[in-house]
């Protein structure tokens, strides 16, 4: 089965997302990365959603939805790399992600991480 | 009947073409300002009247969307054009048919002996013009939308600059009502510049938005909310007293926005959050 691959930095978890998310592959991501944070301890989860030229209501619940689970294992999620157009669309759709950090890329998703794991 | 009718009258602008010319011209130049100042005026009258007279000739008088009346109504389109750009009024472009008028009846009382046949010519004469009149009125409010509508985008484009302050704080300084057009092409040129820059700090200064009710707040919160959305904090600055007064008595929720009264105010604490400061320099006085 397809499956979205979790890269691990140091007490990070990357993700990125580069093909069209569906309900079985949003759940497996869900699982899979749960049992990282716990196993690799992960303190921080970067989900990379540039490749997306299109965020619908689904993934963008489903984008909260992993933040919550991380919060409640003690890690913390940021979004990076979003593009003007997609975030337009989320805005103009209500879904404002709260509760979820951005950042404009990886590095600097990254530098959010470890200014407050410090 | 109405074939004869349009015979005759086709038979006058035939014959009399000079003098009806120079009896219109004469008409326009004691009437209108405007036209009086065109030098292709003599050349814009034969034209017409030359392809009124091939209009005339087919005896389609009633209805002037034919295609029989094409070359006219291309040609006063031309005509209230040029005059619209060059800021006549509706009551002087029209002038210009309507002055032909008066000009074919003083023709159409000199050759039409038969009382019958020149109230007949009369009414079509009449008719046709009237017509005519009505289109130079349509053709110039057309021309004046578009006016308008050239002018909308130009200002769309005009008022929406971002400026950068510094290597990562951007300044949205809006000018005007906020609408849901203007939202859109504000927020997507910030955001476009906060990819191109790597900003993470936007300023949005509202000094020059007249009116803040709950309508733009809104759309100001979009805003700022698609920027955080990017990774960018957004503080807004610029609110006047008045405005301050406004957002609280509609209950419009700032809570989660960084406000400051001045863009002063709000480019310190941008600085201060990216770590820069500004000092003065020990030499200067």
């Amino acid at each position: 089965m397809e499956r979205i691959p979790i890269l691990r930095m140091g007490r990070l978890l990357l993700v990125t997302i580069q093909v069209d998310m569906h309900d079985q592959l949003a759940l497996a991501l869900q699982d899979d990365l749960t049992n990282r944070i716990v196993r690799d301890r992960a303190n921080g989860v970067l989900i990379d959603i540039s490749a997306l030229d299109v965020v619908d209501s689904f993934i963008g619940r489903m984008i909260s939805n992993i933040a919550a689970m991380a919060r409640v294992l003690d890690a913390r999620t940021v979004v990076v790399g979003m593009r003007p157009a997609v975030a337009i669309t989320l805005v103009e759709l209500g879904l404002e992600l709260p509760g979820v950090r951005t950042a404009l890329n990886v590095e600097r998703g990254m530098a959010l991480l470890q200014s407050e794991n410090e | 009947m109405a074939q004869t009718d349009s015979q005759g009258l086709a038979k006058i602008l035939i014959e009399q073409e000079q003098q009806l010319v120079a009896e219109w011209m004469a008409n326009l130049m004691s009437t209108s300002s405007s036209a009086a100042g065109d030098v292709r005026l003599a050349d814009q009258c034969t034209h017409l009247l030359r392809s009124l007279r091939q209009a005339v000739l087919t005896g389609q008088t009633r209805n002037i969307q034919g295609g029989e009346w094409a070359e006219v109504r291309q040609l006063l389109t031309e005509i209230c054009y040029t005059r619209a750009r060059q800021g006549a009024t509706p009551r002087e472009t029209a002038i210009f048919v309507f002055a032909l008028k008066q000009a074919l009846f003083s023709r159409l009382r000199e050759s039409v002996a038969d009382p019958a046949l020149l109230a007949a010519q009369t009414l079509l004469v009449s008719n046709v013009l009237d017509e005519l009149g009505l289109f130079t009125i349509e053709v110039y409010q057309k021309g004046r939308e578009e006016v308008i509508a050239r002018q909308q985008q130009e200002m769309l484009e005009l008022s929406t600059p971002v400026v950068q302050l510094w290597d990562d704080i951007l300044a949205l300084p809006l000018i005007g009502t906020l609408d849901s057009a203007r939202t859109q092409v504000v927020m997507e040129s910030l955001l476009q510049k906060i990819v191109e820059t790597g900003a993470s700090i936007a300023i949005v200064d509202i000094t020059g938005v007249p009116t803040v009710d709950t309508l733009v707040a809104q759309h100001l919160l979009k805003t700022v909310a698609a920027a955080r959305l990017m990774g960018a904090d957004c503080i807004i600055s610029g609110i006047r007293p008045q405005i301050a007064q406004t957002i609280v008595h509609l209950g419009v929720d700032l809570e989660d926005v960084v406000t400051k009264a001045t863009l002063a105010d709000a480019f310190a604490v941008a600085l201060r959050k990216s770590g820069a400061a500004i000092t003065r320099a020990a030499t200067a006085r």
